[in-house]
């Protein structure tokens, strides 16, 4: 009897990718970092740090402290600009053979218009992540993606500008998330990812401030997993676009959790700090889970979860 | 640069707080350039750890066992217990599995000019000089290491400095061990004596800002190798910037330590209105 390889193939929104794992956003820098530690191409896609029409700087220090089992980061968006982007790291990409999803942001909407613009023509890039876990500095600094309006308005400007398959990323930091899931499915998104970071804070007892100078900071790793795992599970149930789930995800069980709760495919972010090769782990363990349950197709898992 | 799935072959305390351990790593110092770290991760801590910095301290080989056996290439660091990672670090023995993630950023930059070598550290901050140290000799300059710690507990590892042929100069907050006072004393006497000076330092960042305004002063070349908090230490995550010259709110200028340093040259950050702690003038002057 012959051994056949499950198959791990699954389609989002029209980009094929040859596994369910890819890095989160932000985790990755723009994939050529970590290219000394394996081969991209075993990857299902990759997802570039968030991009925005300018450069931007980022926040002051310290940035980052580790909390118990996660870490909390402000960043502040640091990246080259789109069109740095489009010149220096998009050649990067071509002949590599893995689908590069290009994540982007904007602080108002003309903004978010103008990056999705100026990335409908590179052919190196295969999708768009749009991140709407940002203020409008327009109006008063209310986040995009925690009223279903604005959401819904960015979505669908980004779509006239930009045909190339469209990923919503939706922030956690909401009363209802199925509310703006169901608003950025109506306004055209071709799929959905979340969660983006939970806003949280630490503070240092001996000198009372706060561990990074933002004073706030966005959580992430195996801490917020059972919050992405329910959160997930409910925009599963909320909307009929494909949905990748985002969230504490460390080892292959983990990312199980996520399928067997709907995700089609998941993203991994601070577990590739902890060990640079934790995808591979991922998928060779998402494989091997398969064979163990006689199964001969990661989607049979997709969704599987019994109640 | 490589991961390393890695064991431990040996672990000691060699001053009260301080740590020295020796990680088994085929290939790594062929790899290393002085100045350059490490990020590691004992494999029992929670699995969720993210992994820690640490200089590169030494690199050797032990000879073959017993016939046949190859010699096993080995990397060492030397560490201070100032936390969780750390006192969990310190709890490891022998055959103990870690991760290693390595070499890693850009060290010293090395000038073969006649000037005088002075490597100045604080503390553990002597960690990155040794190898440094070991470059300077084997092309053929004369190194001076001016090693500051508070107590004679703070004072690492001179003797195998010595042993290379490095002259070294000791010195002590409270005089338990060398001179009493700051080692920027030293600096200043020692910059005052020799008419072309090089500064290599590293050590806490008032003791860096200290040796910054006395090389700013006399126009002498520092490098000095810097910390920061780190998640990913390849550049990918941002999260380990510095202020770089010239930063404004306005036109920021942030510097990734990971990856652009963690040595810079001075006069590539910017040191803020941090004013010479050792008192602003120069005994005796420069040169
Ligand atoms: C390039 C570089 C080289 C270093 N070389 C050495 C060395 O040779 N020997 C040595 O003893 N120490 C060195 N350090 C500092 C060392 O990384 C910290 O002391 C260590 O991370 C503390 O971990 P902890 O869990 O014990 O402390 P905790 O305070 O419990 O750590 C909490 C978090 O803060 C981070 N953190 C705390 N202090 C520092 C610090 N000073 N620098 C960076 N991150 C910190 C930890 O990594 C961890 O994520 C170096 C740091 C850098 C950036
Ligand atoms: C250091 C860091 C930087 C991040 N940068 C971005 C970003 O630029 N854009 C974005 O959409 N999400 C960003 N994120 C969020 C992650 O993509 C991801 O949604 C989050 O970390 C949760 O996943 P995790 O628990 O696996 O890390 C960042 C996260 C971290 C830790
Ligand atoms: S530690 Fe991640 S960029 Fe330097």
């Amino acid at each position: 009897m012959s051994v056949k390889r499950p198959n791990l193939a699954v389609n989002i929104a029209g980009i094929q990718l040859r596994n369910p794992v890819m890095p989160a956003s932000g985790t990755f820098g723009y994939g050529e970092e970590y290219a000394a530690f394996f081969d991209l191409k075993r990857l299902g896609a990759i997802i570039t740090k968030g991009l925005s029409l300018n450069a931007k700087a980022g926040n002051p220090m310290p940035r980052i402290a580790e909390t118990t089992s996660g870490m909390l980061n402000a960043i502040g968006l640091q990246n080259v600009g789109i069109d740095a982007f489009v010149a220096k790291k998009a050649p990067y990409y071509r002949g590599l053979d893995t689908p590069v999803i290009a994540n982007f942001f904007g602080n108002t909407l003309d903004e978010y218009g103008e990056v999705a613009r100026r990335l409908a023509d590179v052919p190196e890039v295969t999708g768009l992540e749009l991140n709407i876990s940002c203020p409008n500095v327009k109006q008063g600094g209310i986040v995009f993606g925690t009223d279903p309006r604005a959401a819904a308005e960015v979505v669908s400007l980004v779509r006239k500008q930009n045909d190339k398959p469209l990923i919503v990323k939706l922030s956690p930091n909401v009363t209802d998330i199925t509310v703006i899931a169901r608003a950025v499915e109506e306004a055209g998104a071709d799929a959905i990812s979340c969660i983006n970071t939970l806003t949280g804070m630490a503070i240092d007892i001996r000198t009372r401030k706060p561990k990074i100078a933002n004073r706030t900071g966005g959580l992430s790793g195996p801490a917020i997993r059972p919050v992405a795992v329910r959160m997930v599970h409910q925009v599963v149930q909320a909307v009929k676009v494909p949905v990748i789930g985002i969230g504490g995800i460390m080892t292959a069980s983990d990312a199980l959790e996520f399928l067997i709760a709907g995700a089609r495919a998941v993203q991994v972010g601070t577990a590739n700090f902890v060990d640079p090769t934790a995808m591979l782990s991922i998928i060779d363990g998402i494989e091997s889970f398969l064979v163990e349950e006689g199964l001969e197709d990661v989607n049979q898992v997709i969704g599987s979860l019994t109640t | 640069m490589k991961n390393y799935e890695t064991i431990i072959l040996n672990n000691l305390e060699i001053s009260p707080g301080y740590w020295r351990m020796r990680i088994l790593a085929p290939g790594f110092a062929a790899a290393a350039a002085p100045g350059q770290f490490v990020m590691l991760r004992p494999e029992q801590a929670l699995p969720t750890m993210l992994r820690r910095p640490f200089g590169i301290f030494r690199t050797g080989c032990l000879p073959p066992e017993c016939a046949g056996l190859p010699p096993r290439e080995y990397m060492e660091i030397l560490y201070k217990i100032v936390g969780q990672g750390t006192k969990i670090m310190s709890e490891l023995h022998a055959g103990d599995r870690v991760e290693l993630l390595g070499p890693l950023g850009r060290g010293f930059a090395i000038n073969d000019t006649d000037c005088a070598k002075l490597l100045v550290g604080g503390g553990i901050g002597l960690v990155p000089l040794f190898l440094l140290a070991e470059e300077l000799i084997r092309r053929g300059h004369r190194v001076r290491l001016l090693m500051g710690g508070r107590t004679r507990d703070d004072i690492l590892a001179v003797t195998e400095f010595e042993r290379l042929g490095v002259e070294t100069y000791v010195s002590t907050d409270d005089g338990s061990l060398g001179e009493e006072g700051f080692v920027t004393r030293v600096l200043e006497r020692k910059l005052a004596k020799y008419p072309c000076a090089e500064v290599y330092a590293c050590g806490p960042m008032p003791m860096l800002a200290a040796v910054e305004a006395i090389c700013g002063e006399c126009n002498v070349p520092l490098q000095v190798s810097l910390e920061s908090h780190m998640a990913c230490g390849v550049g990918a995550c941002l999260g380990c910037v510095v202020k770089g010259t010239g930063h404004s709110d306005q036109r920021p200028n942030y510097l990734c330590t990971c990856k652009e340093g963690p040595v810079f040259s001075a006069d590539q950050l910017d040191w803020g209105r941090v004013v010479n702690p050792g008192g602003g003038c120069l005994e005796g002057g420069c040169r």
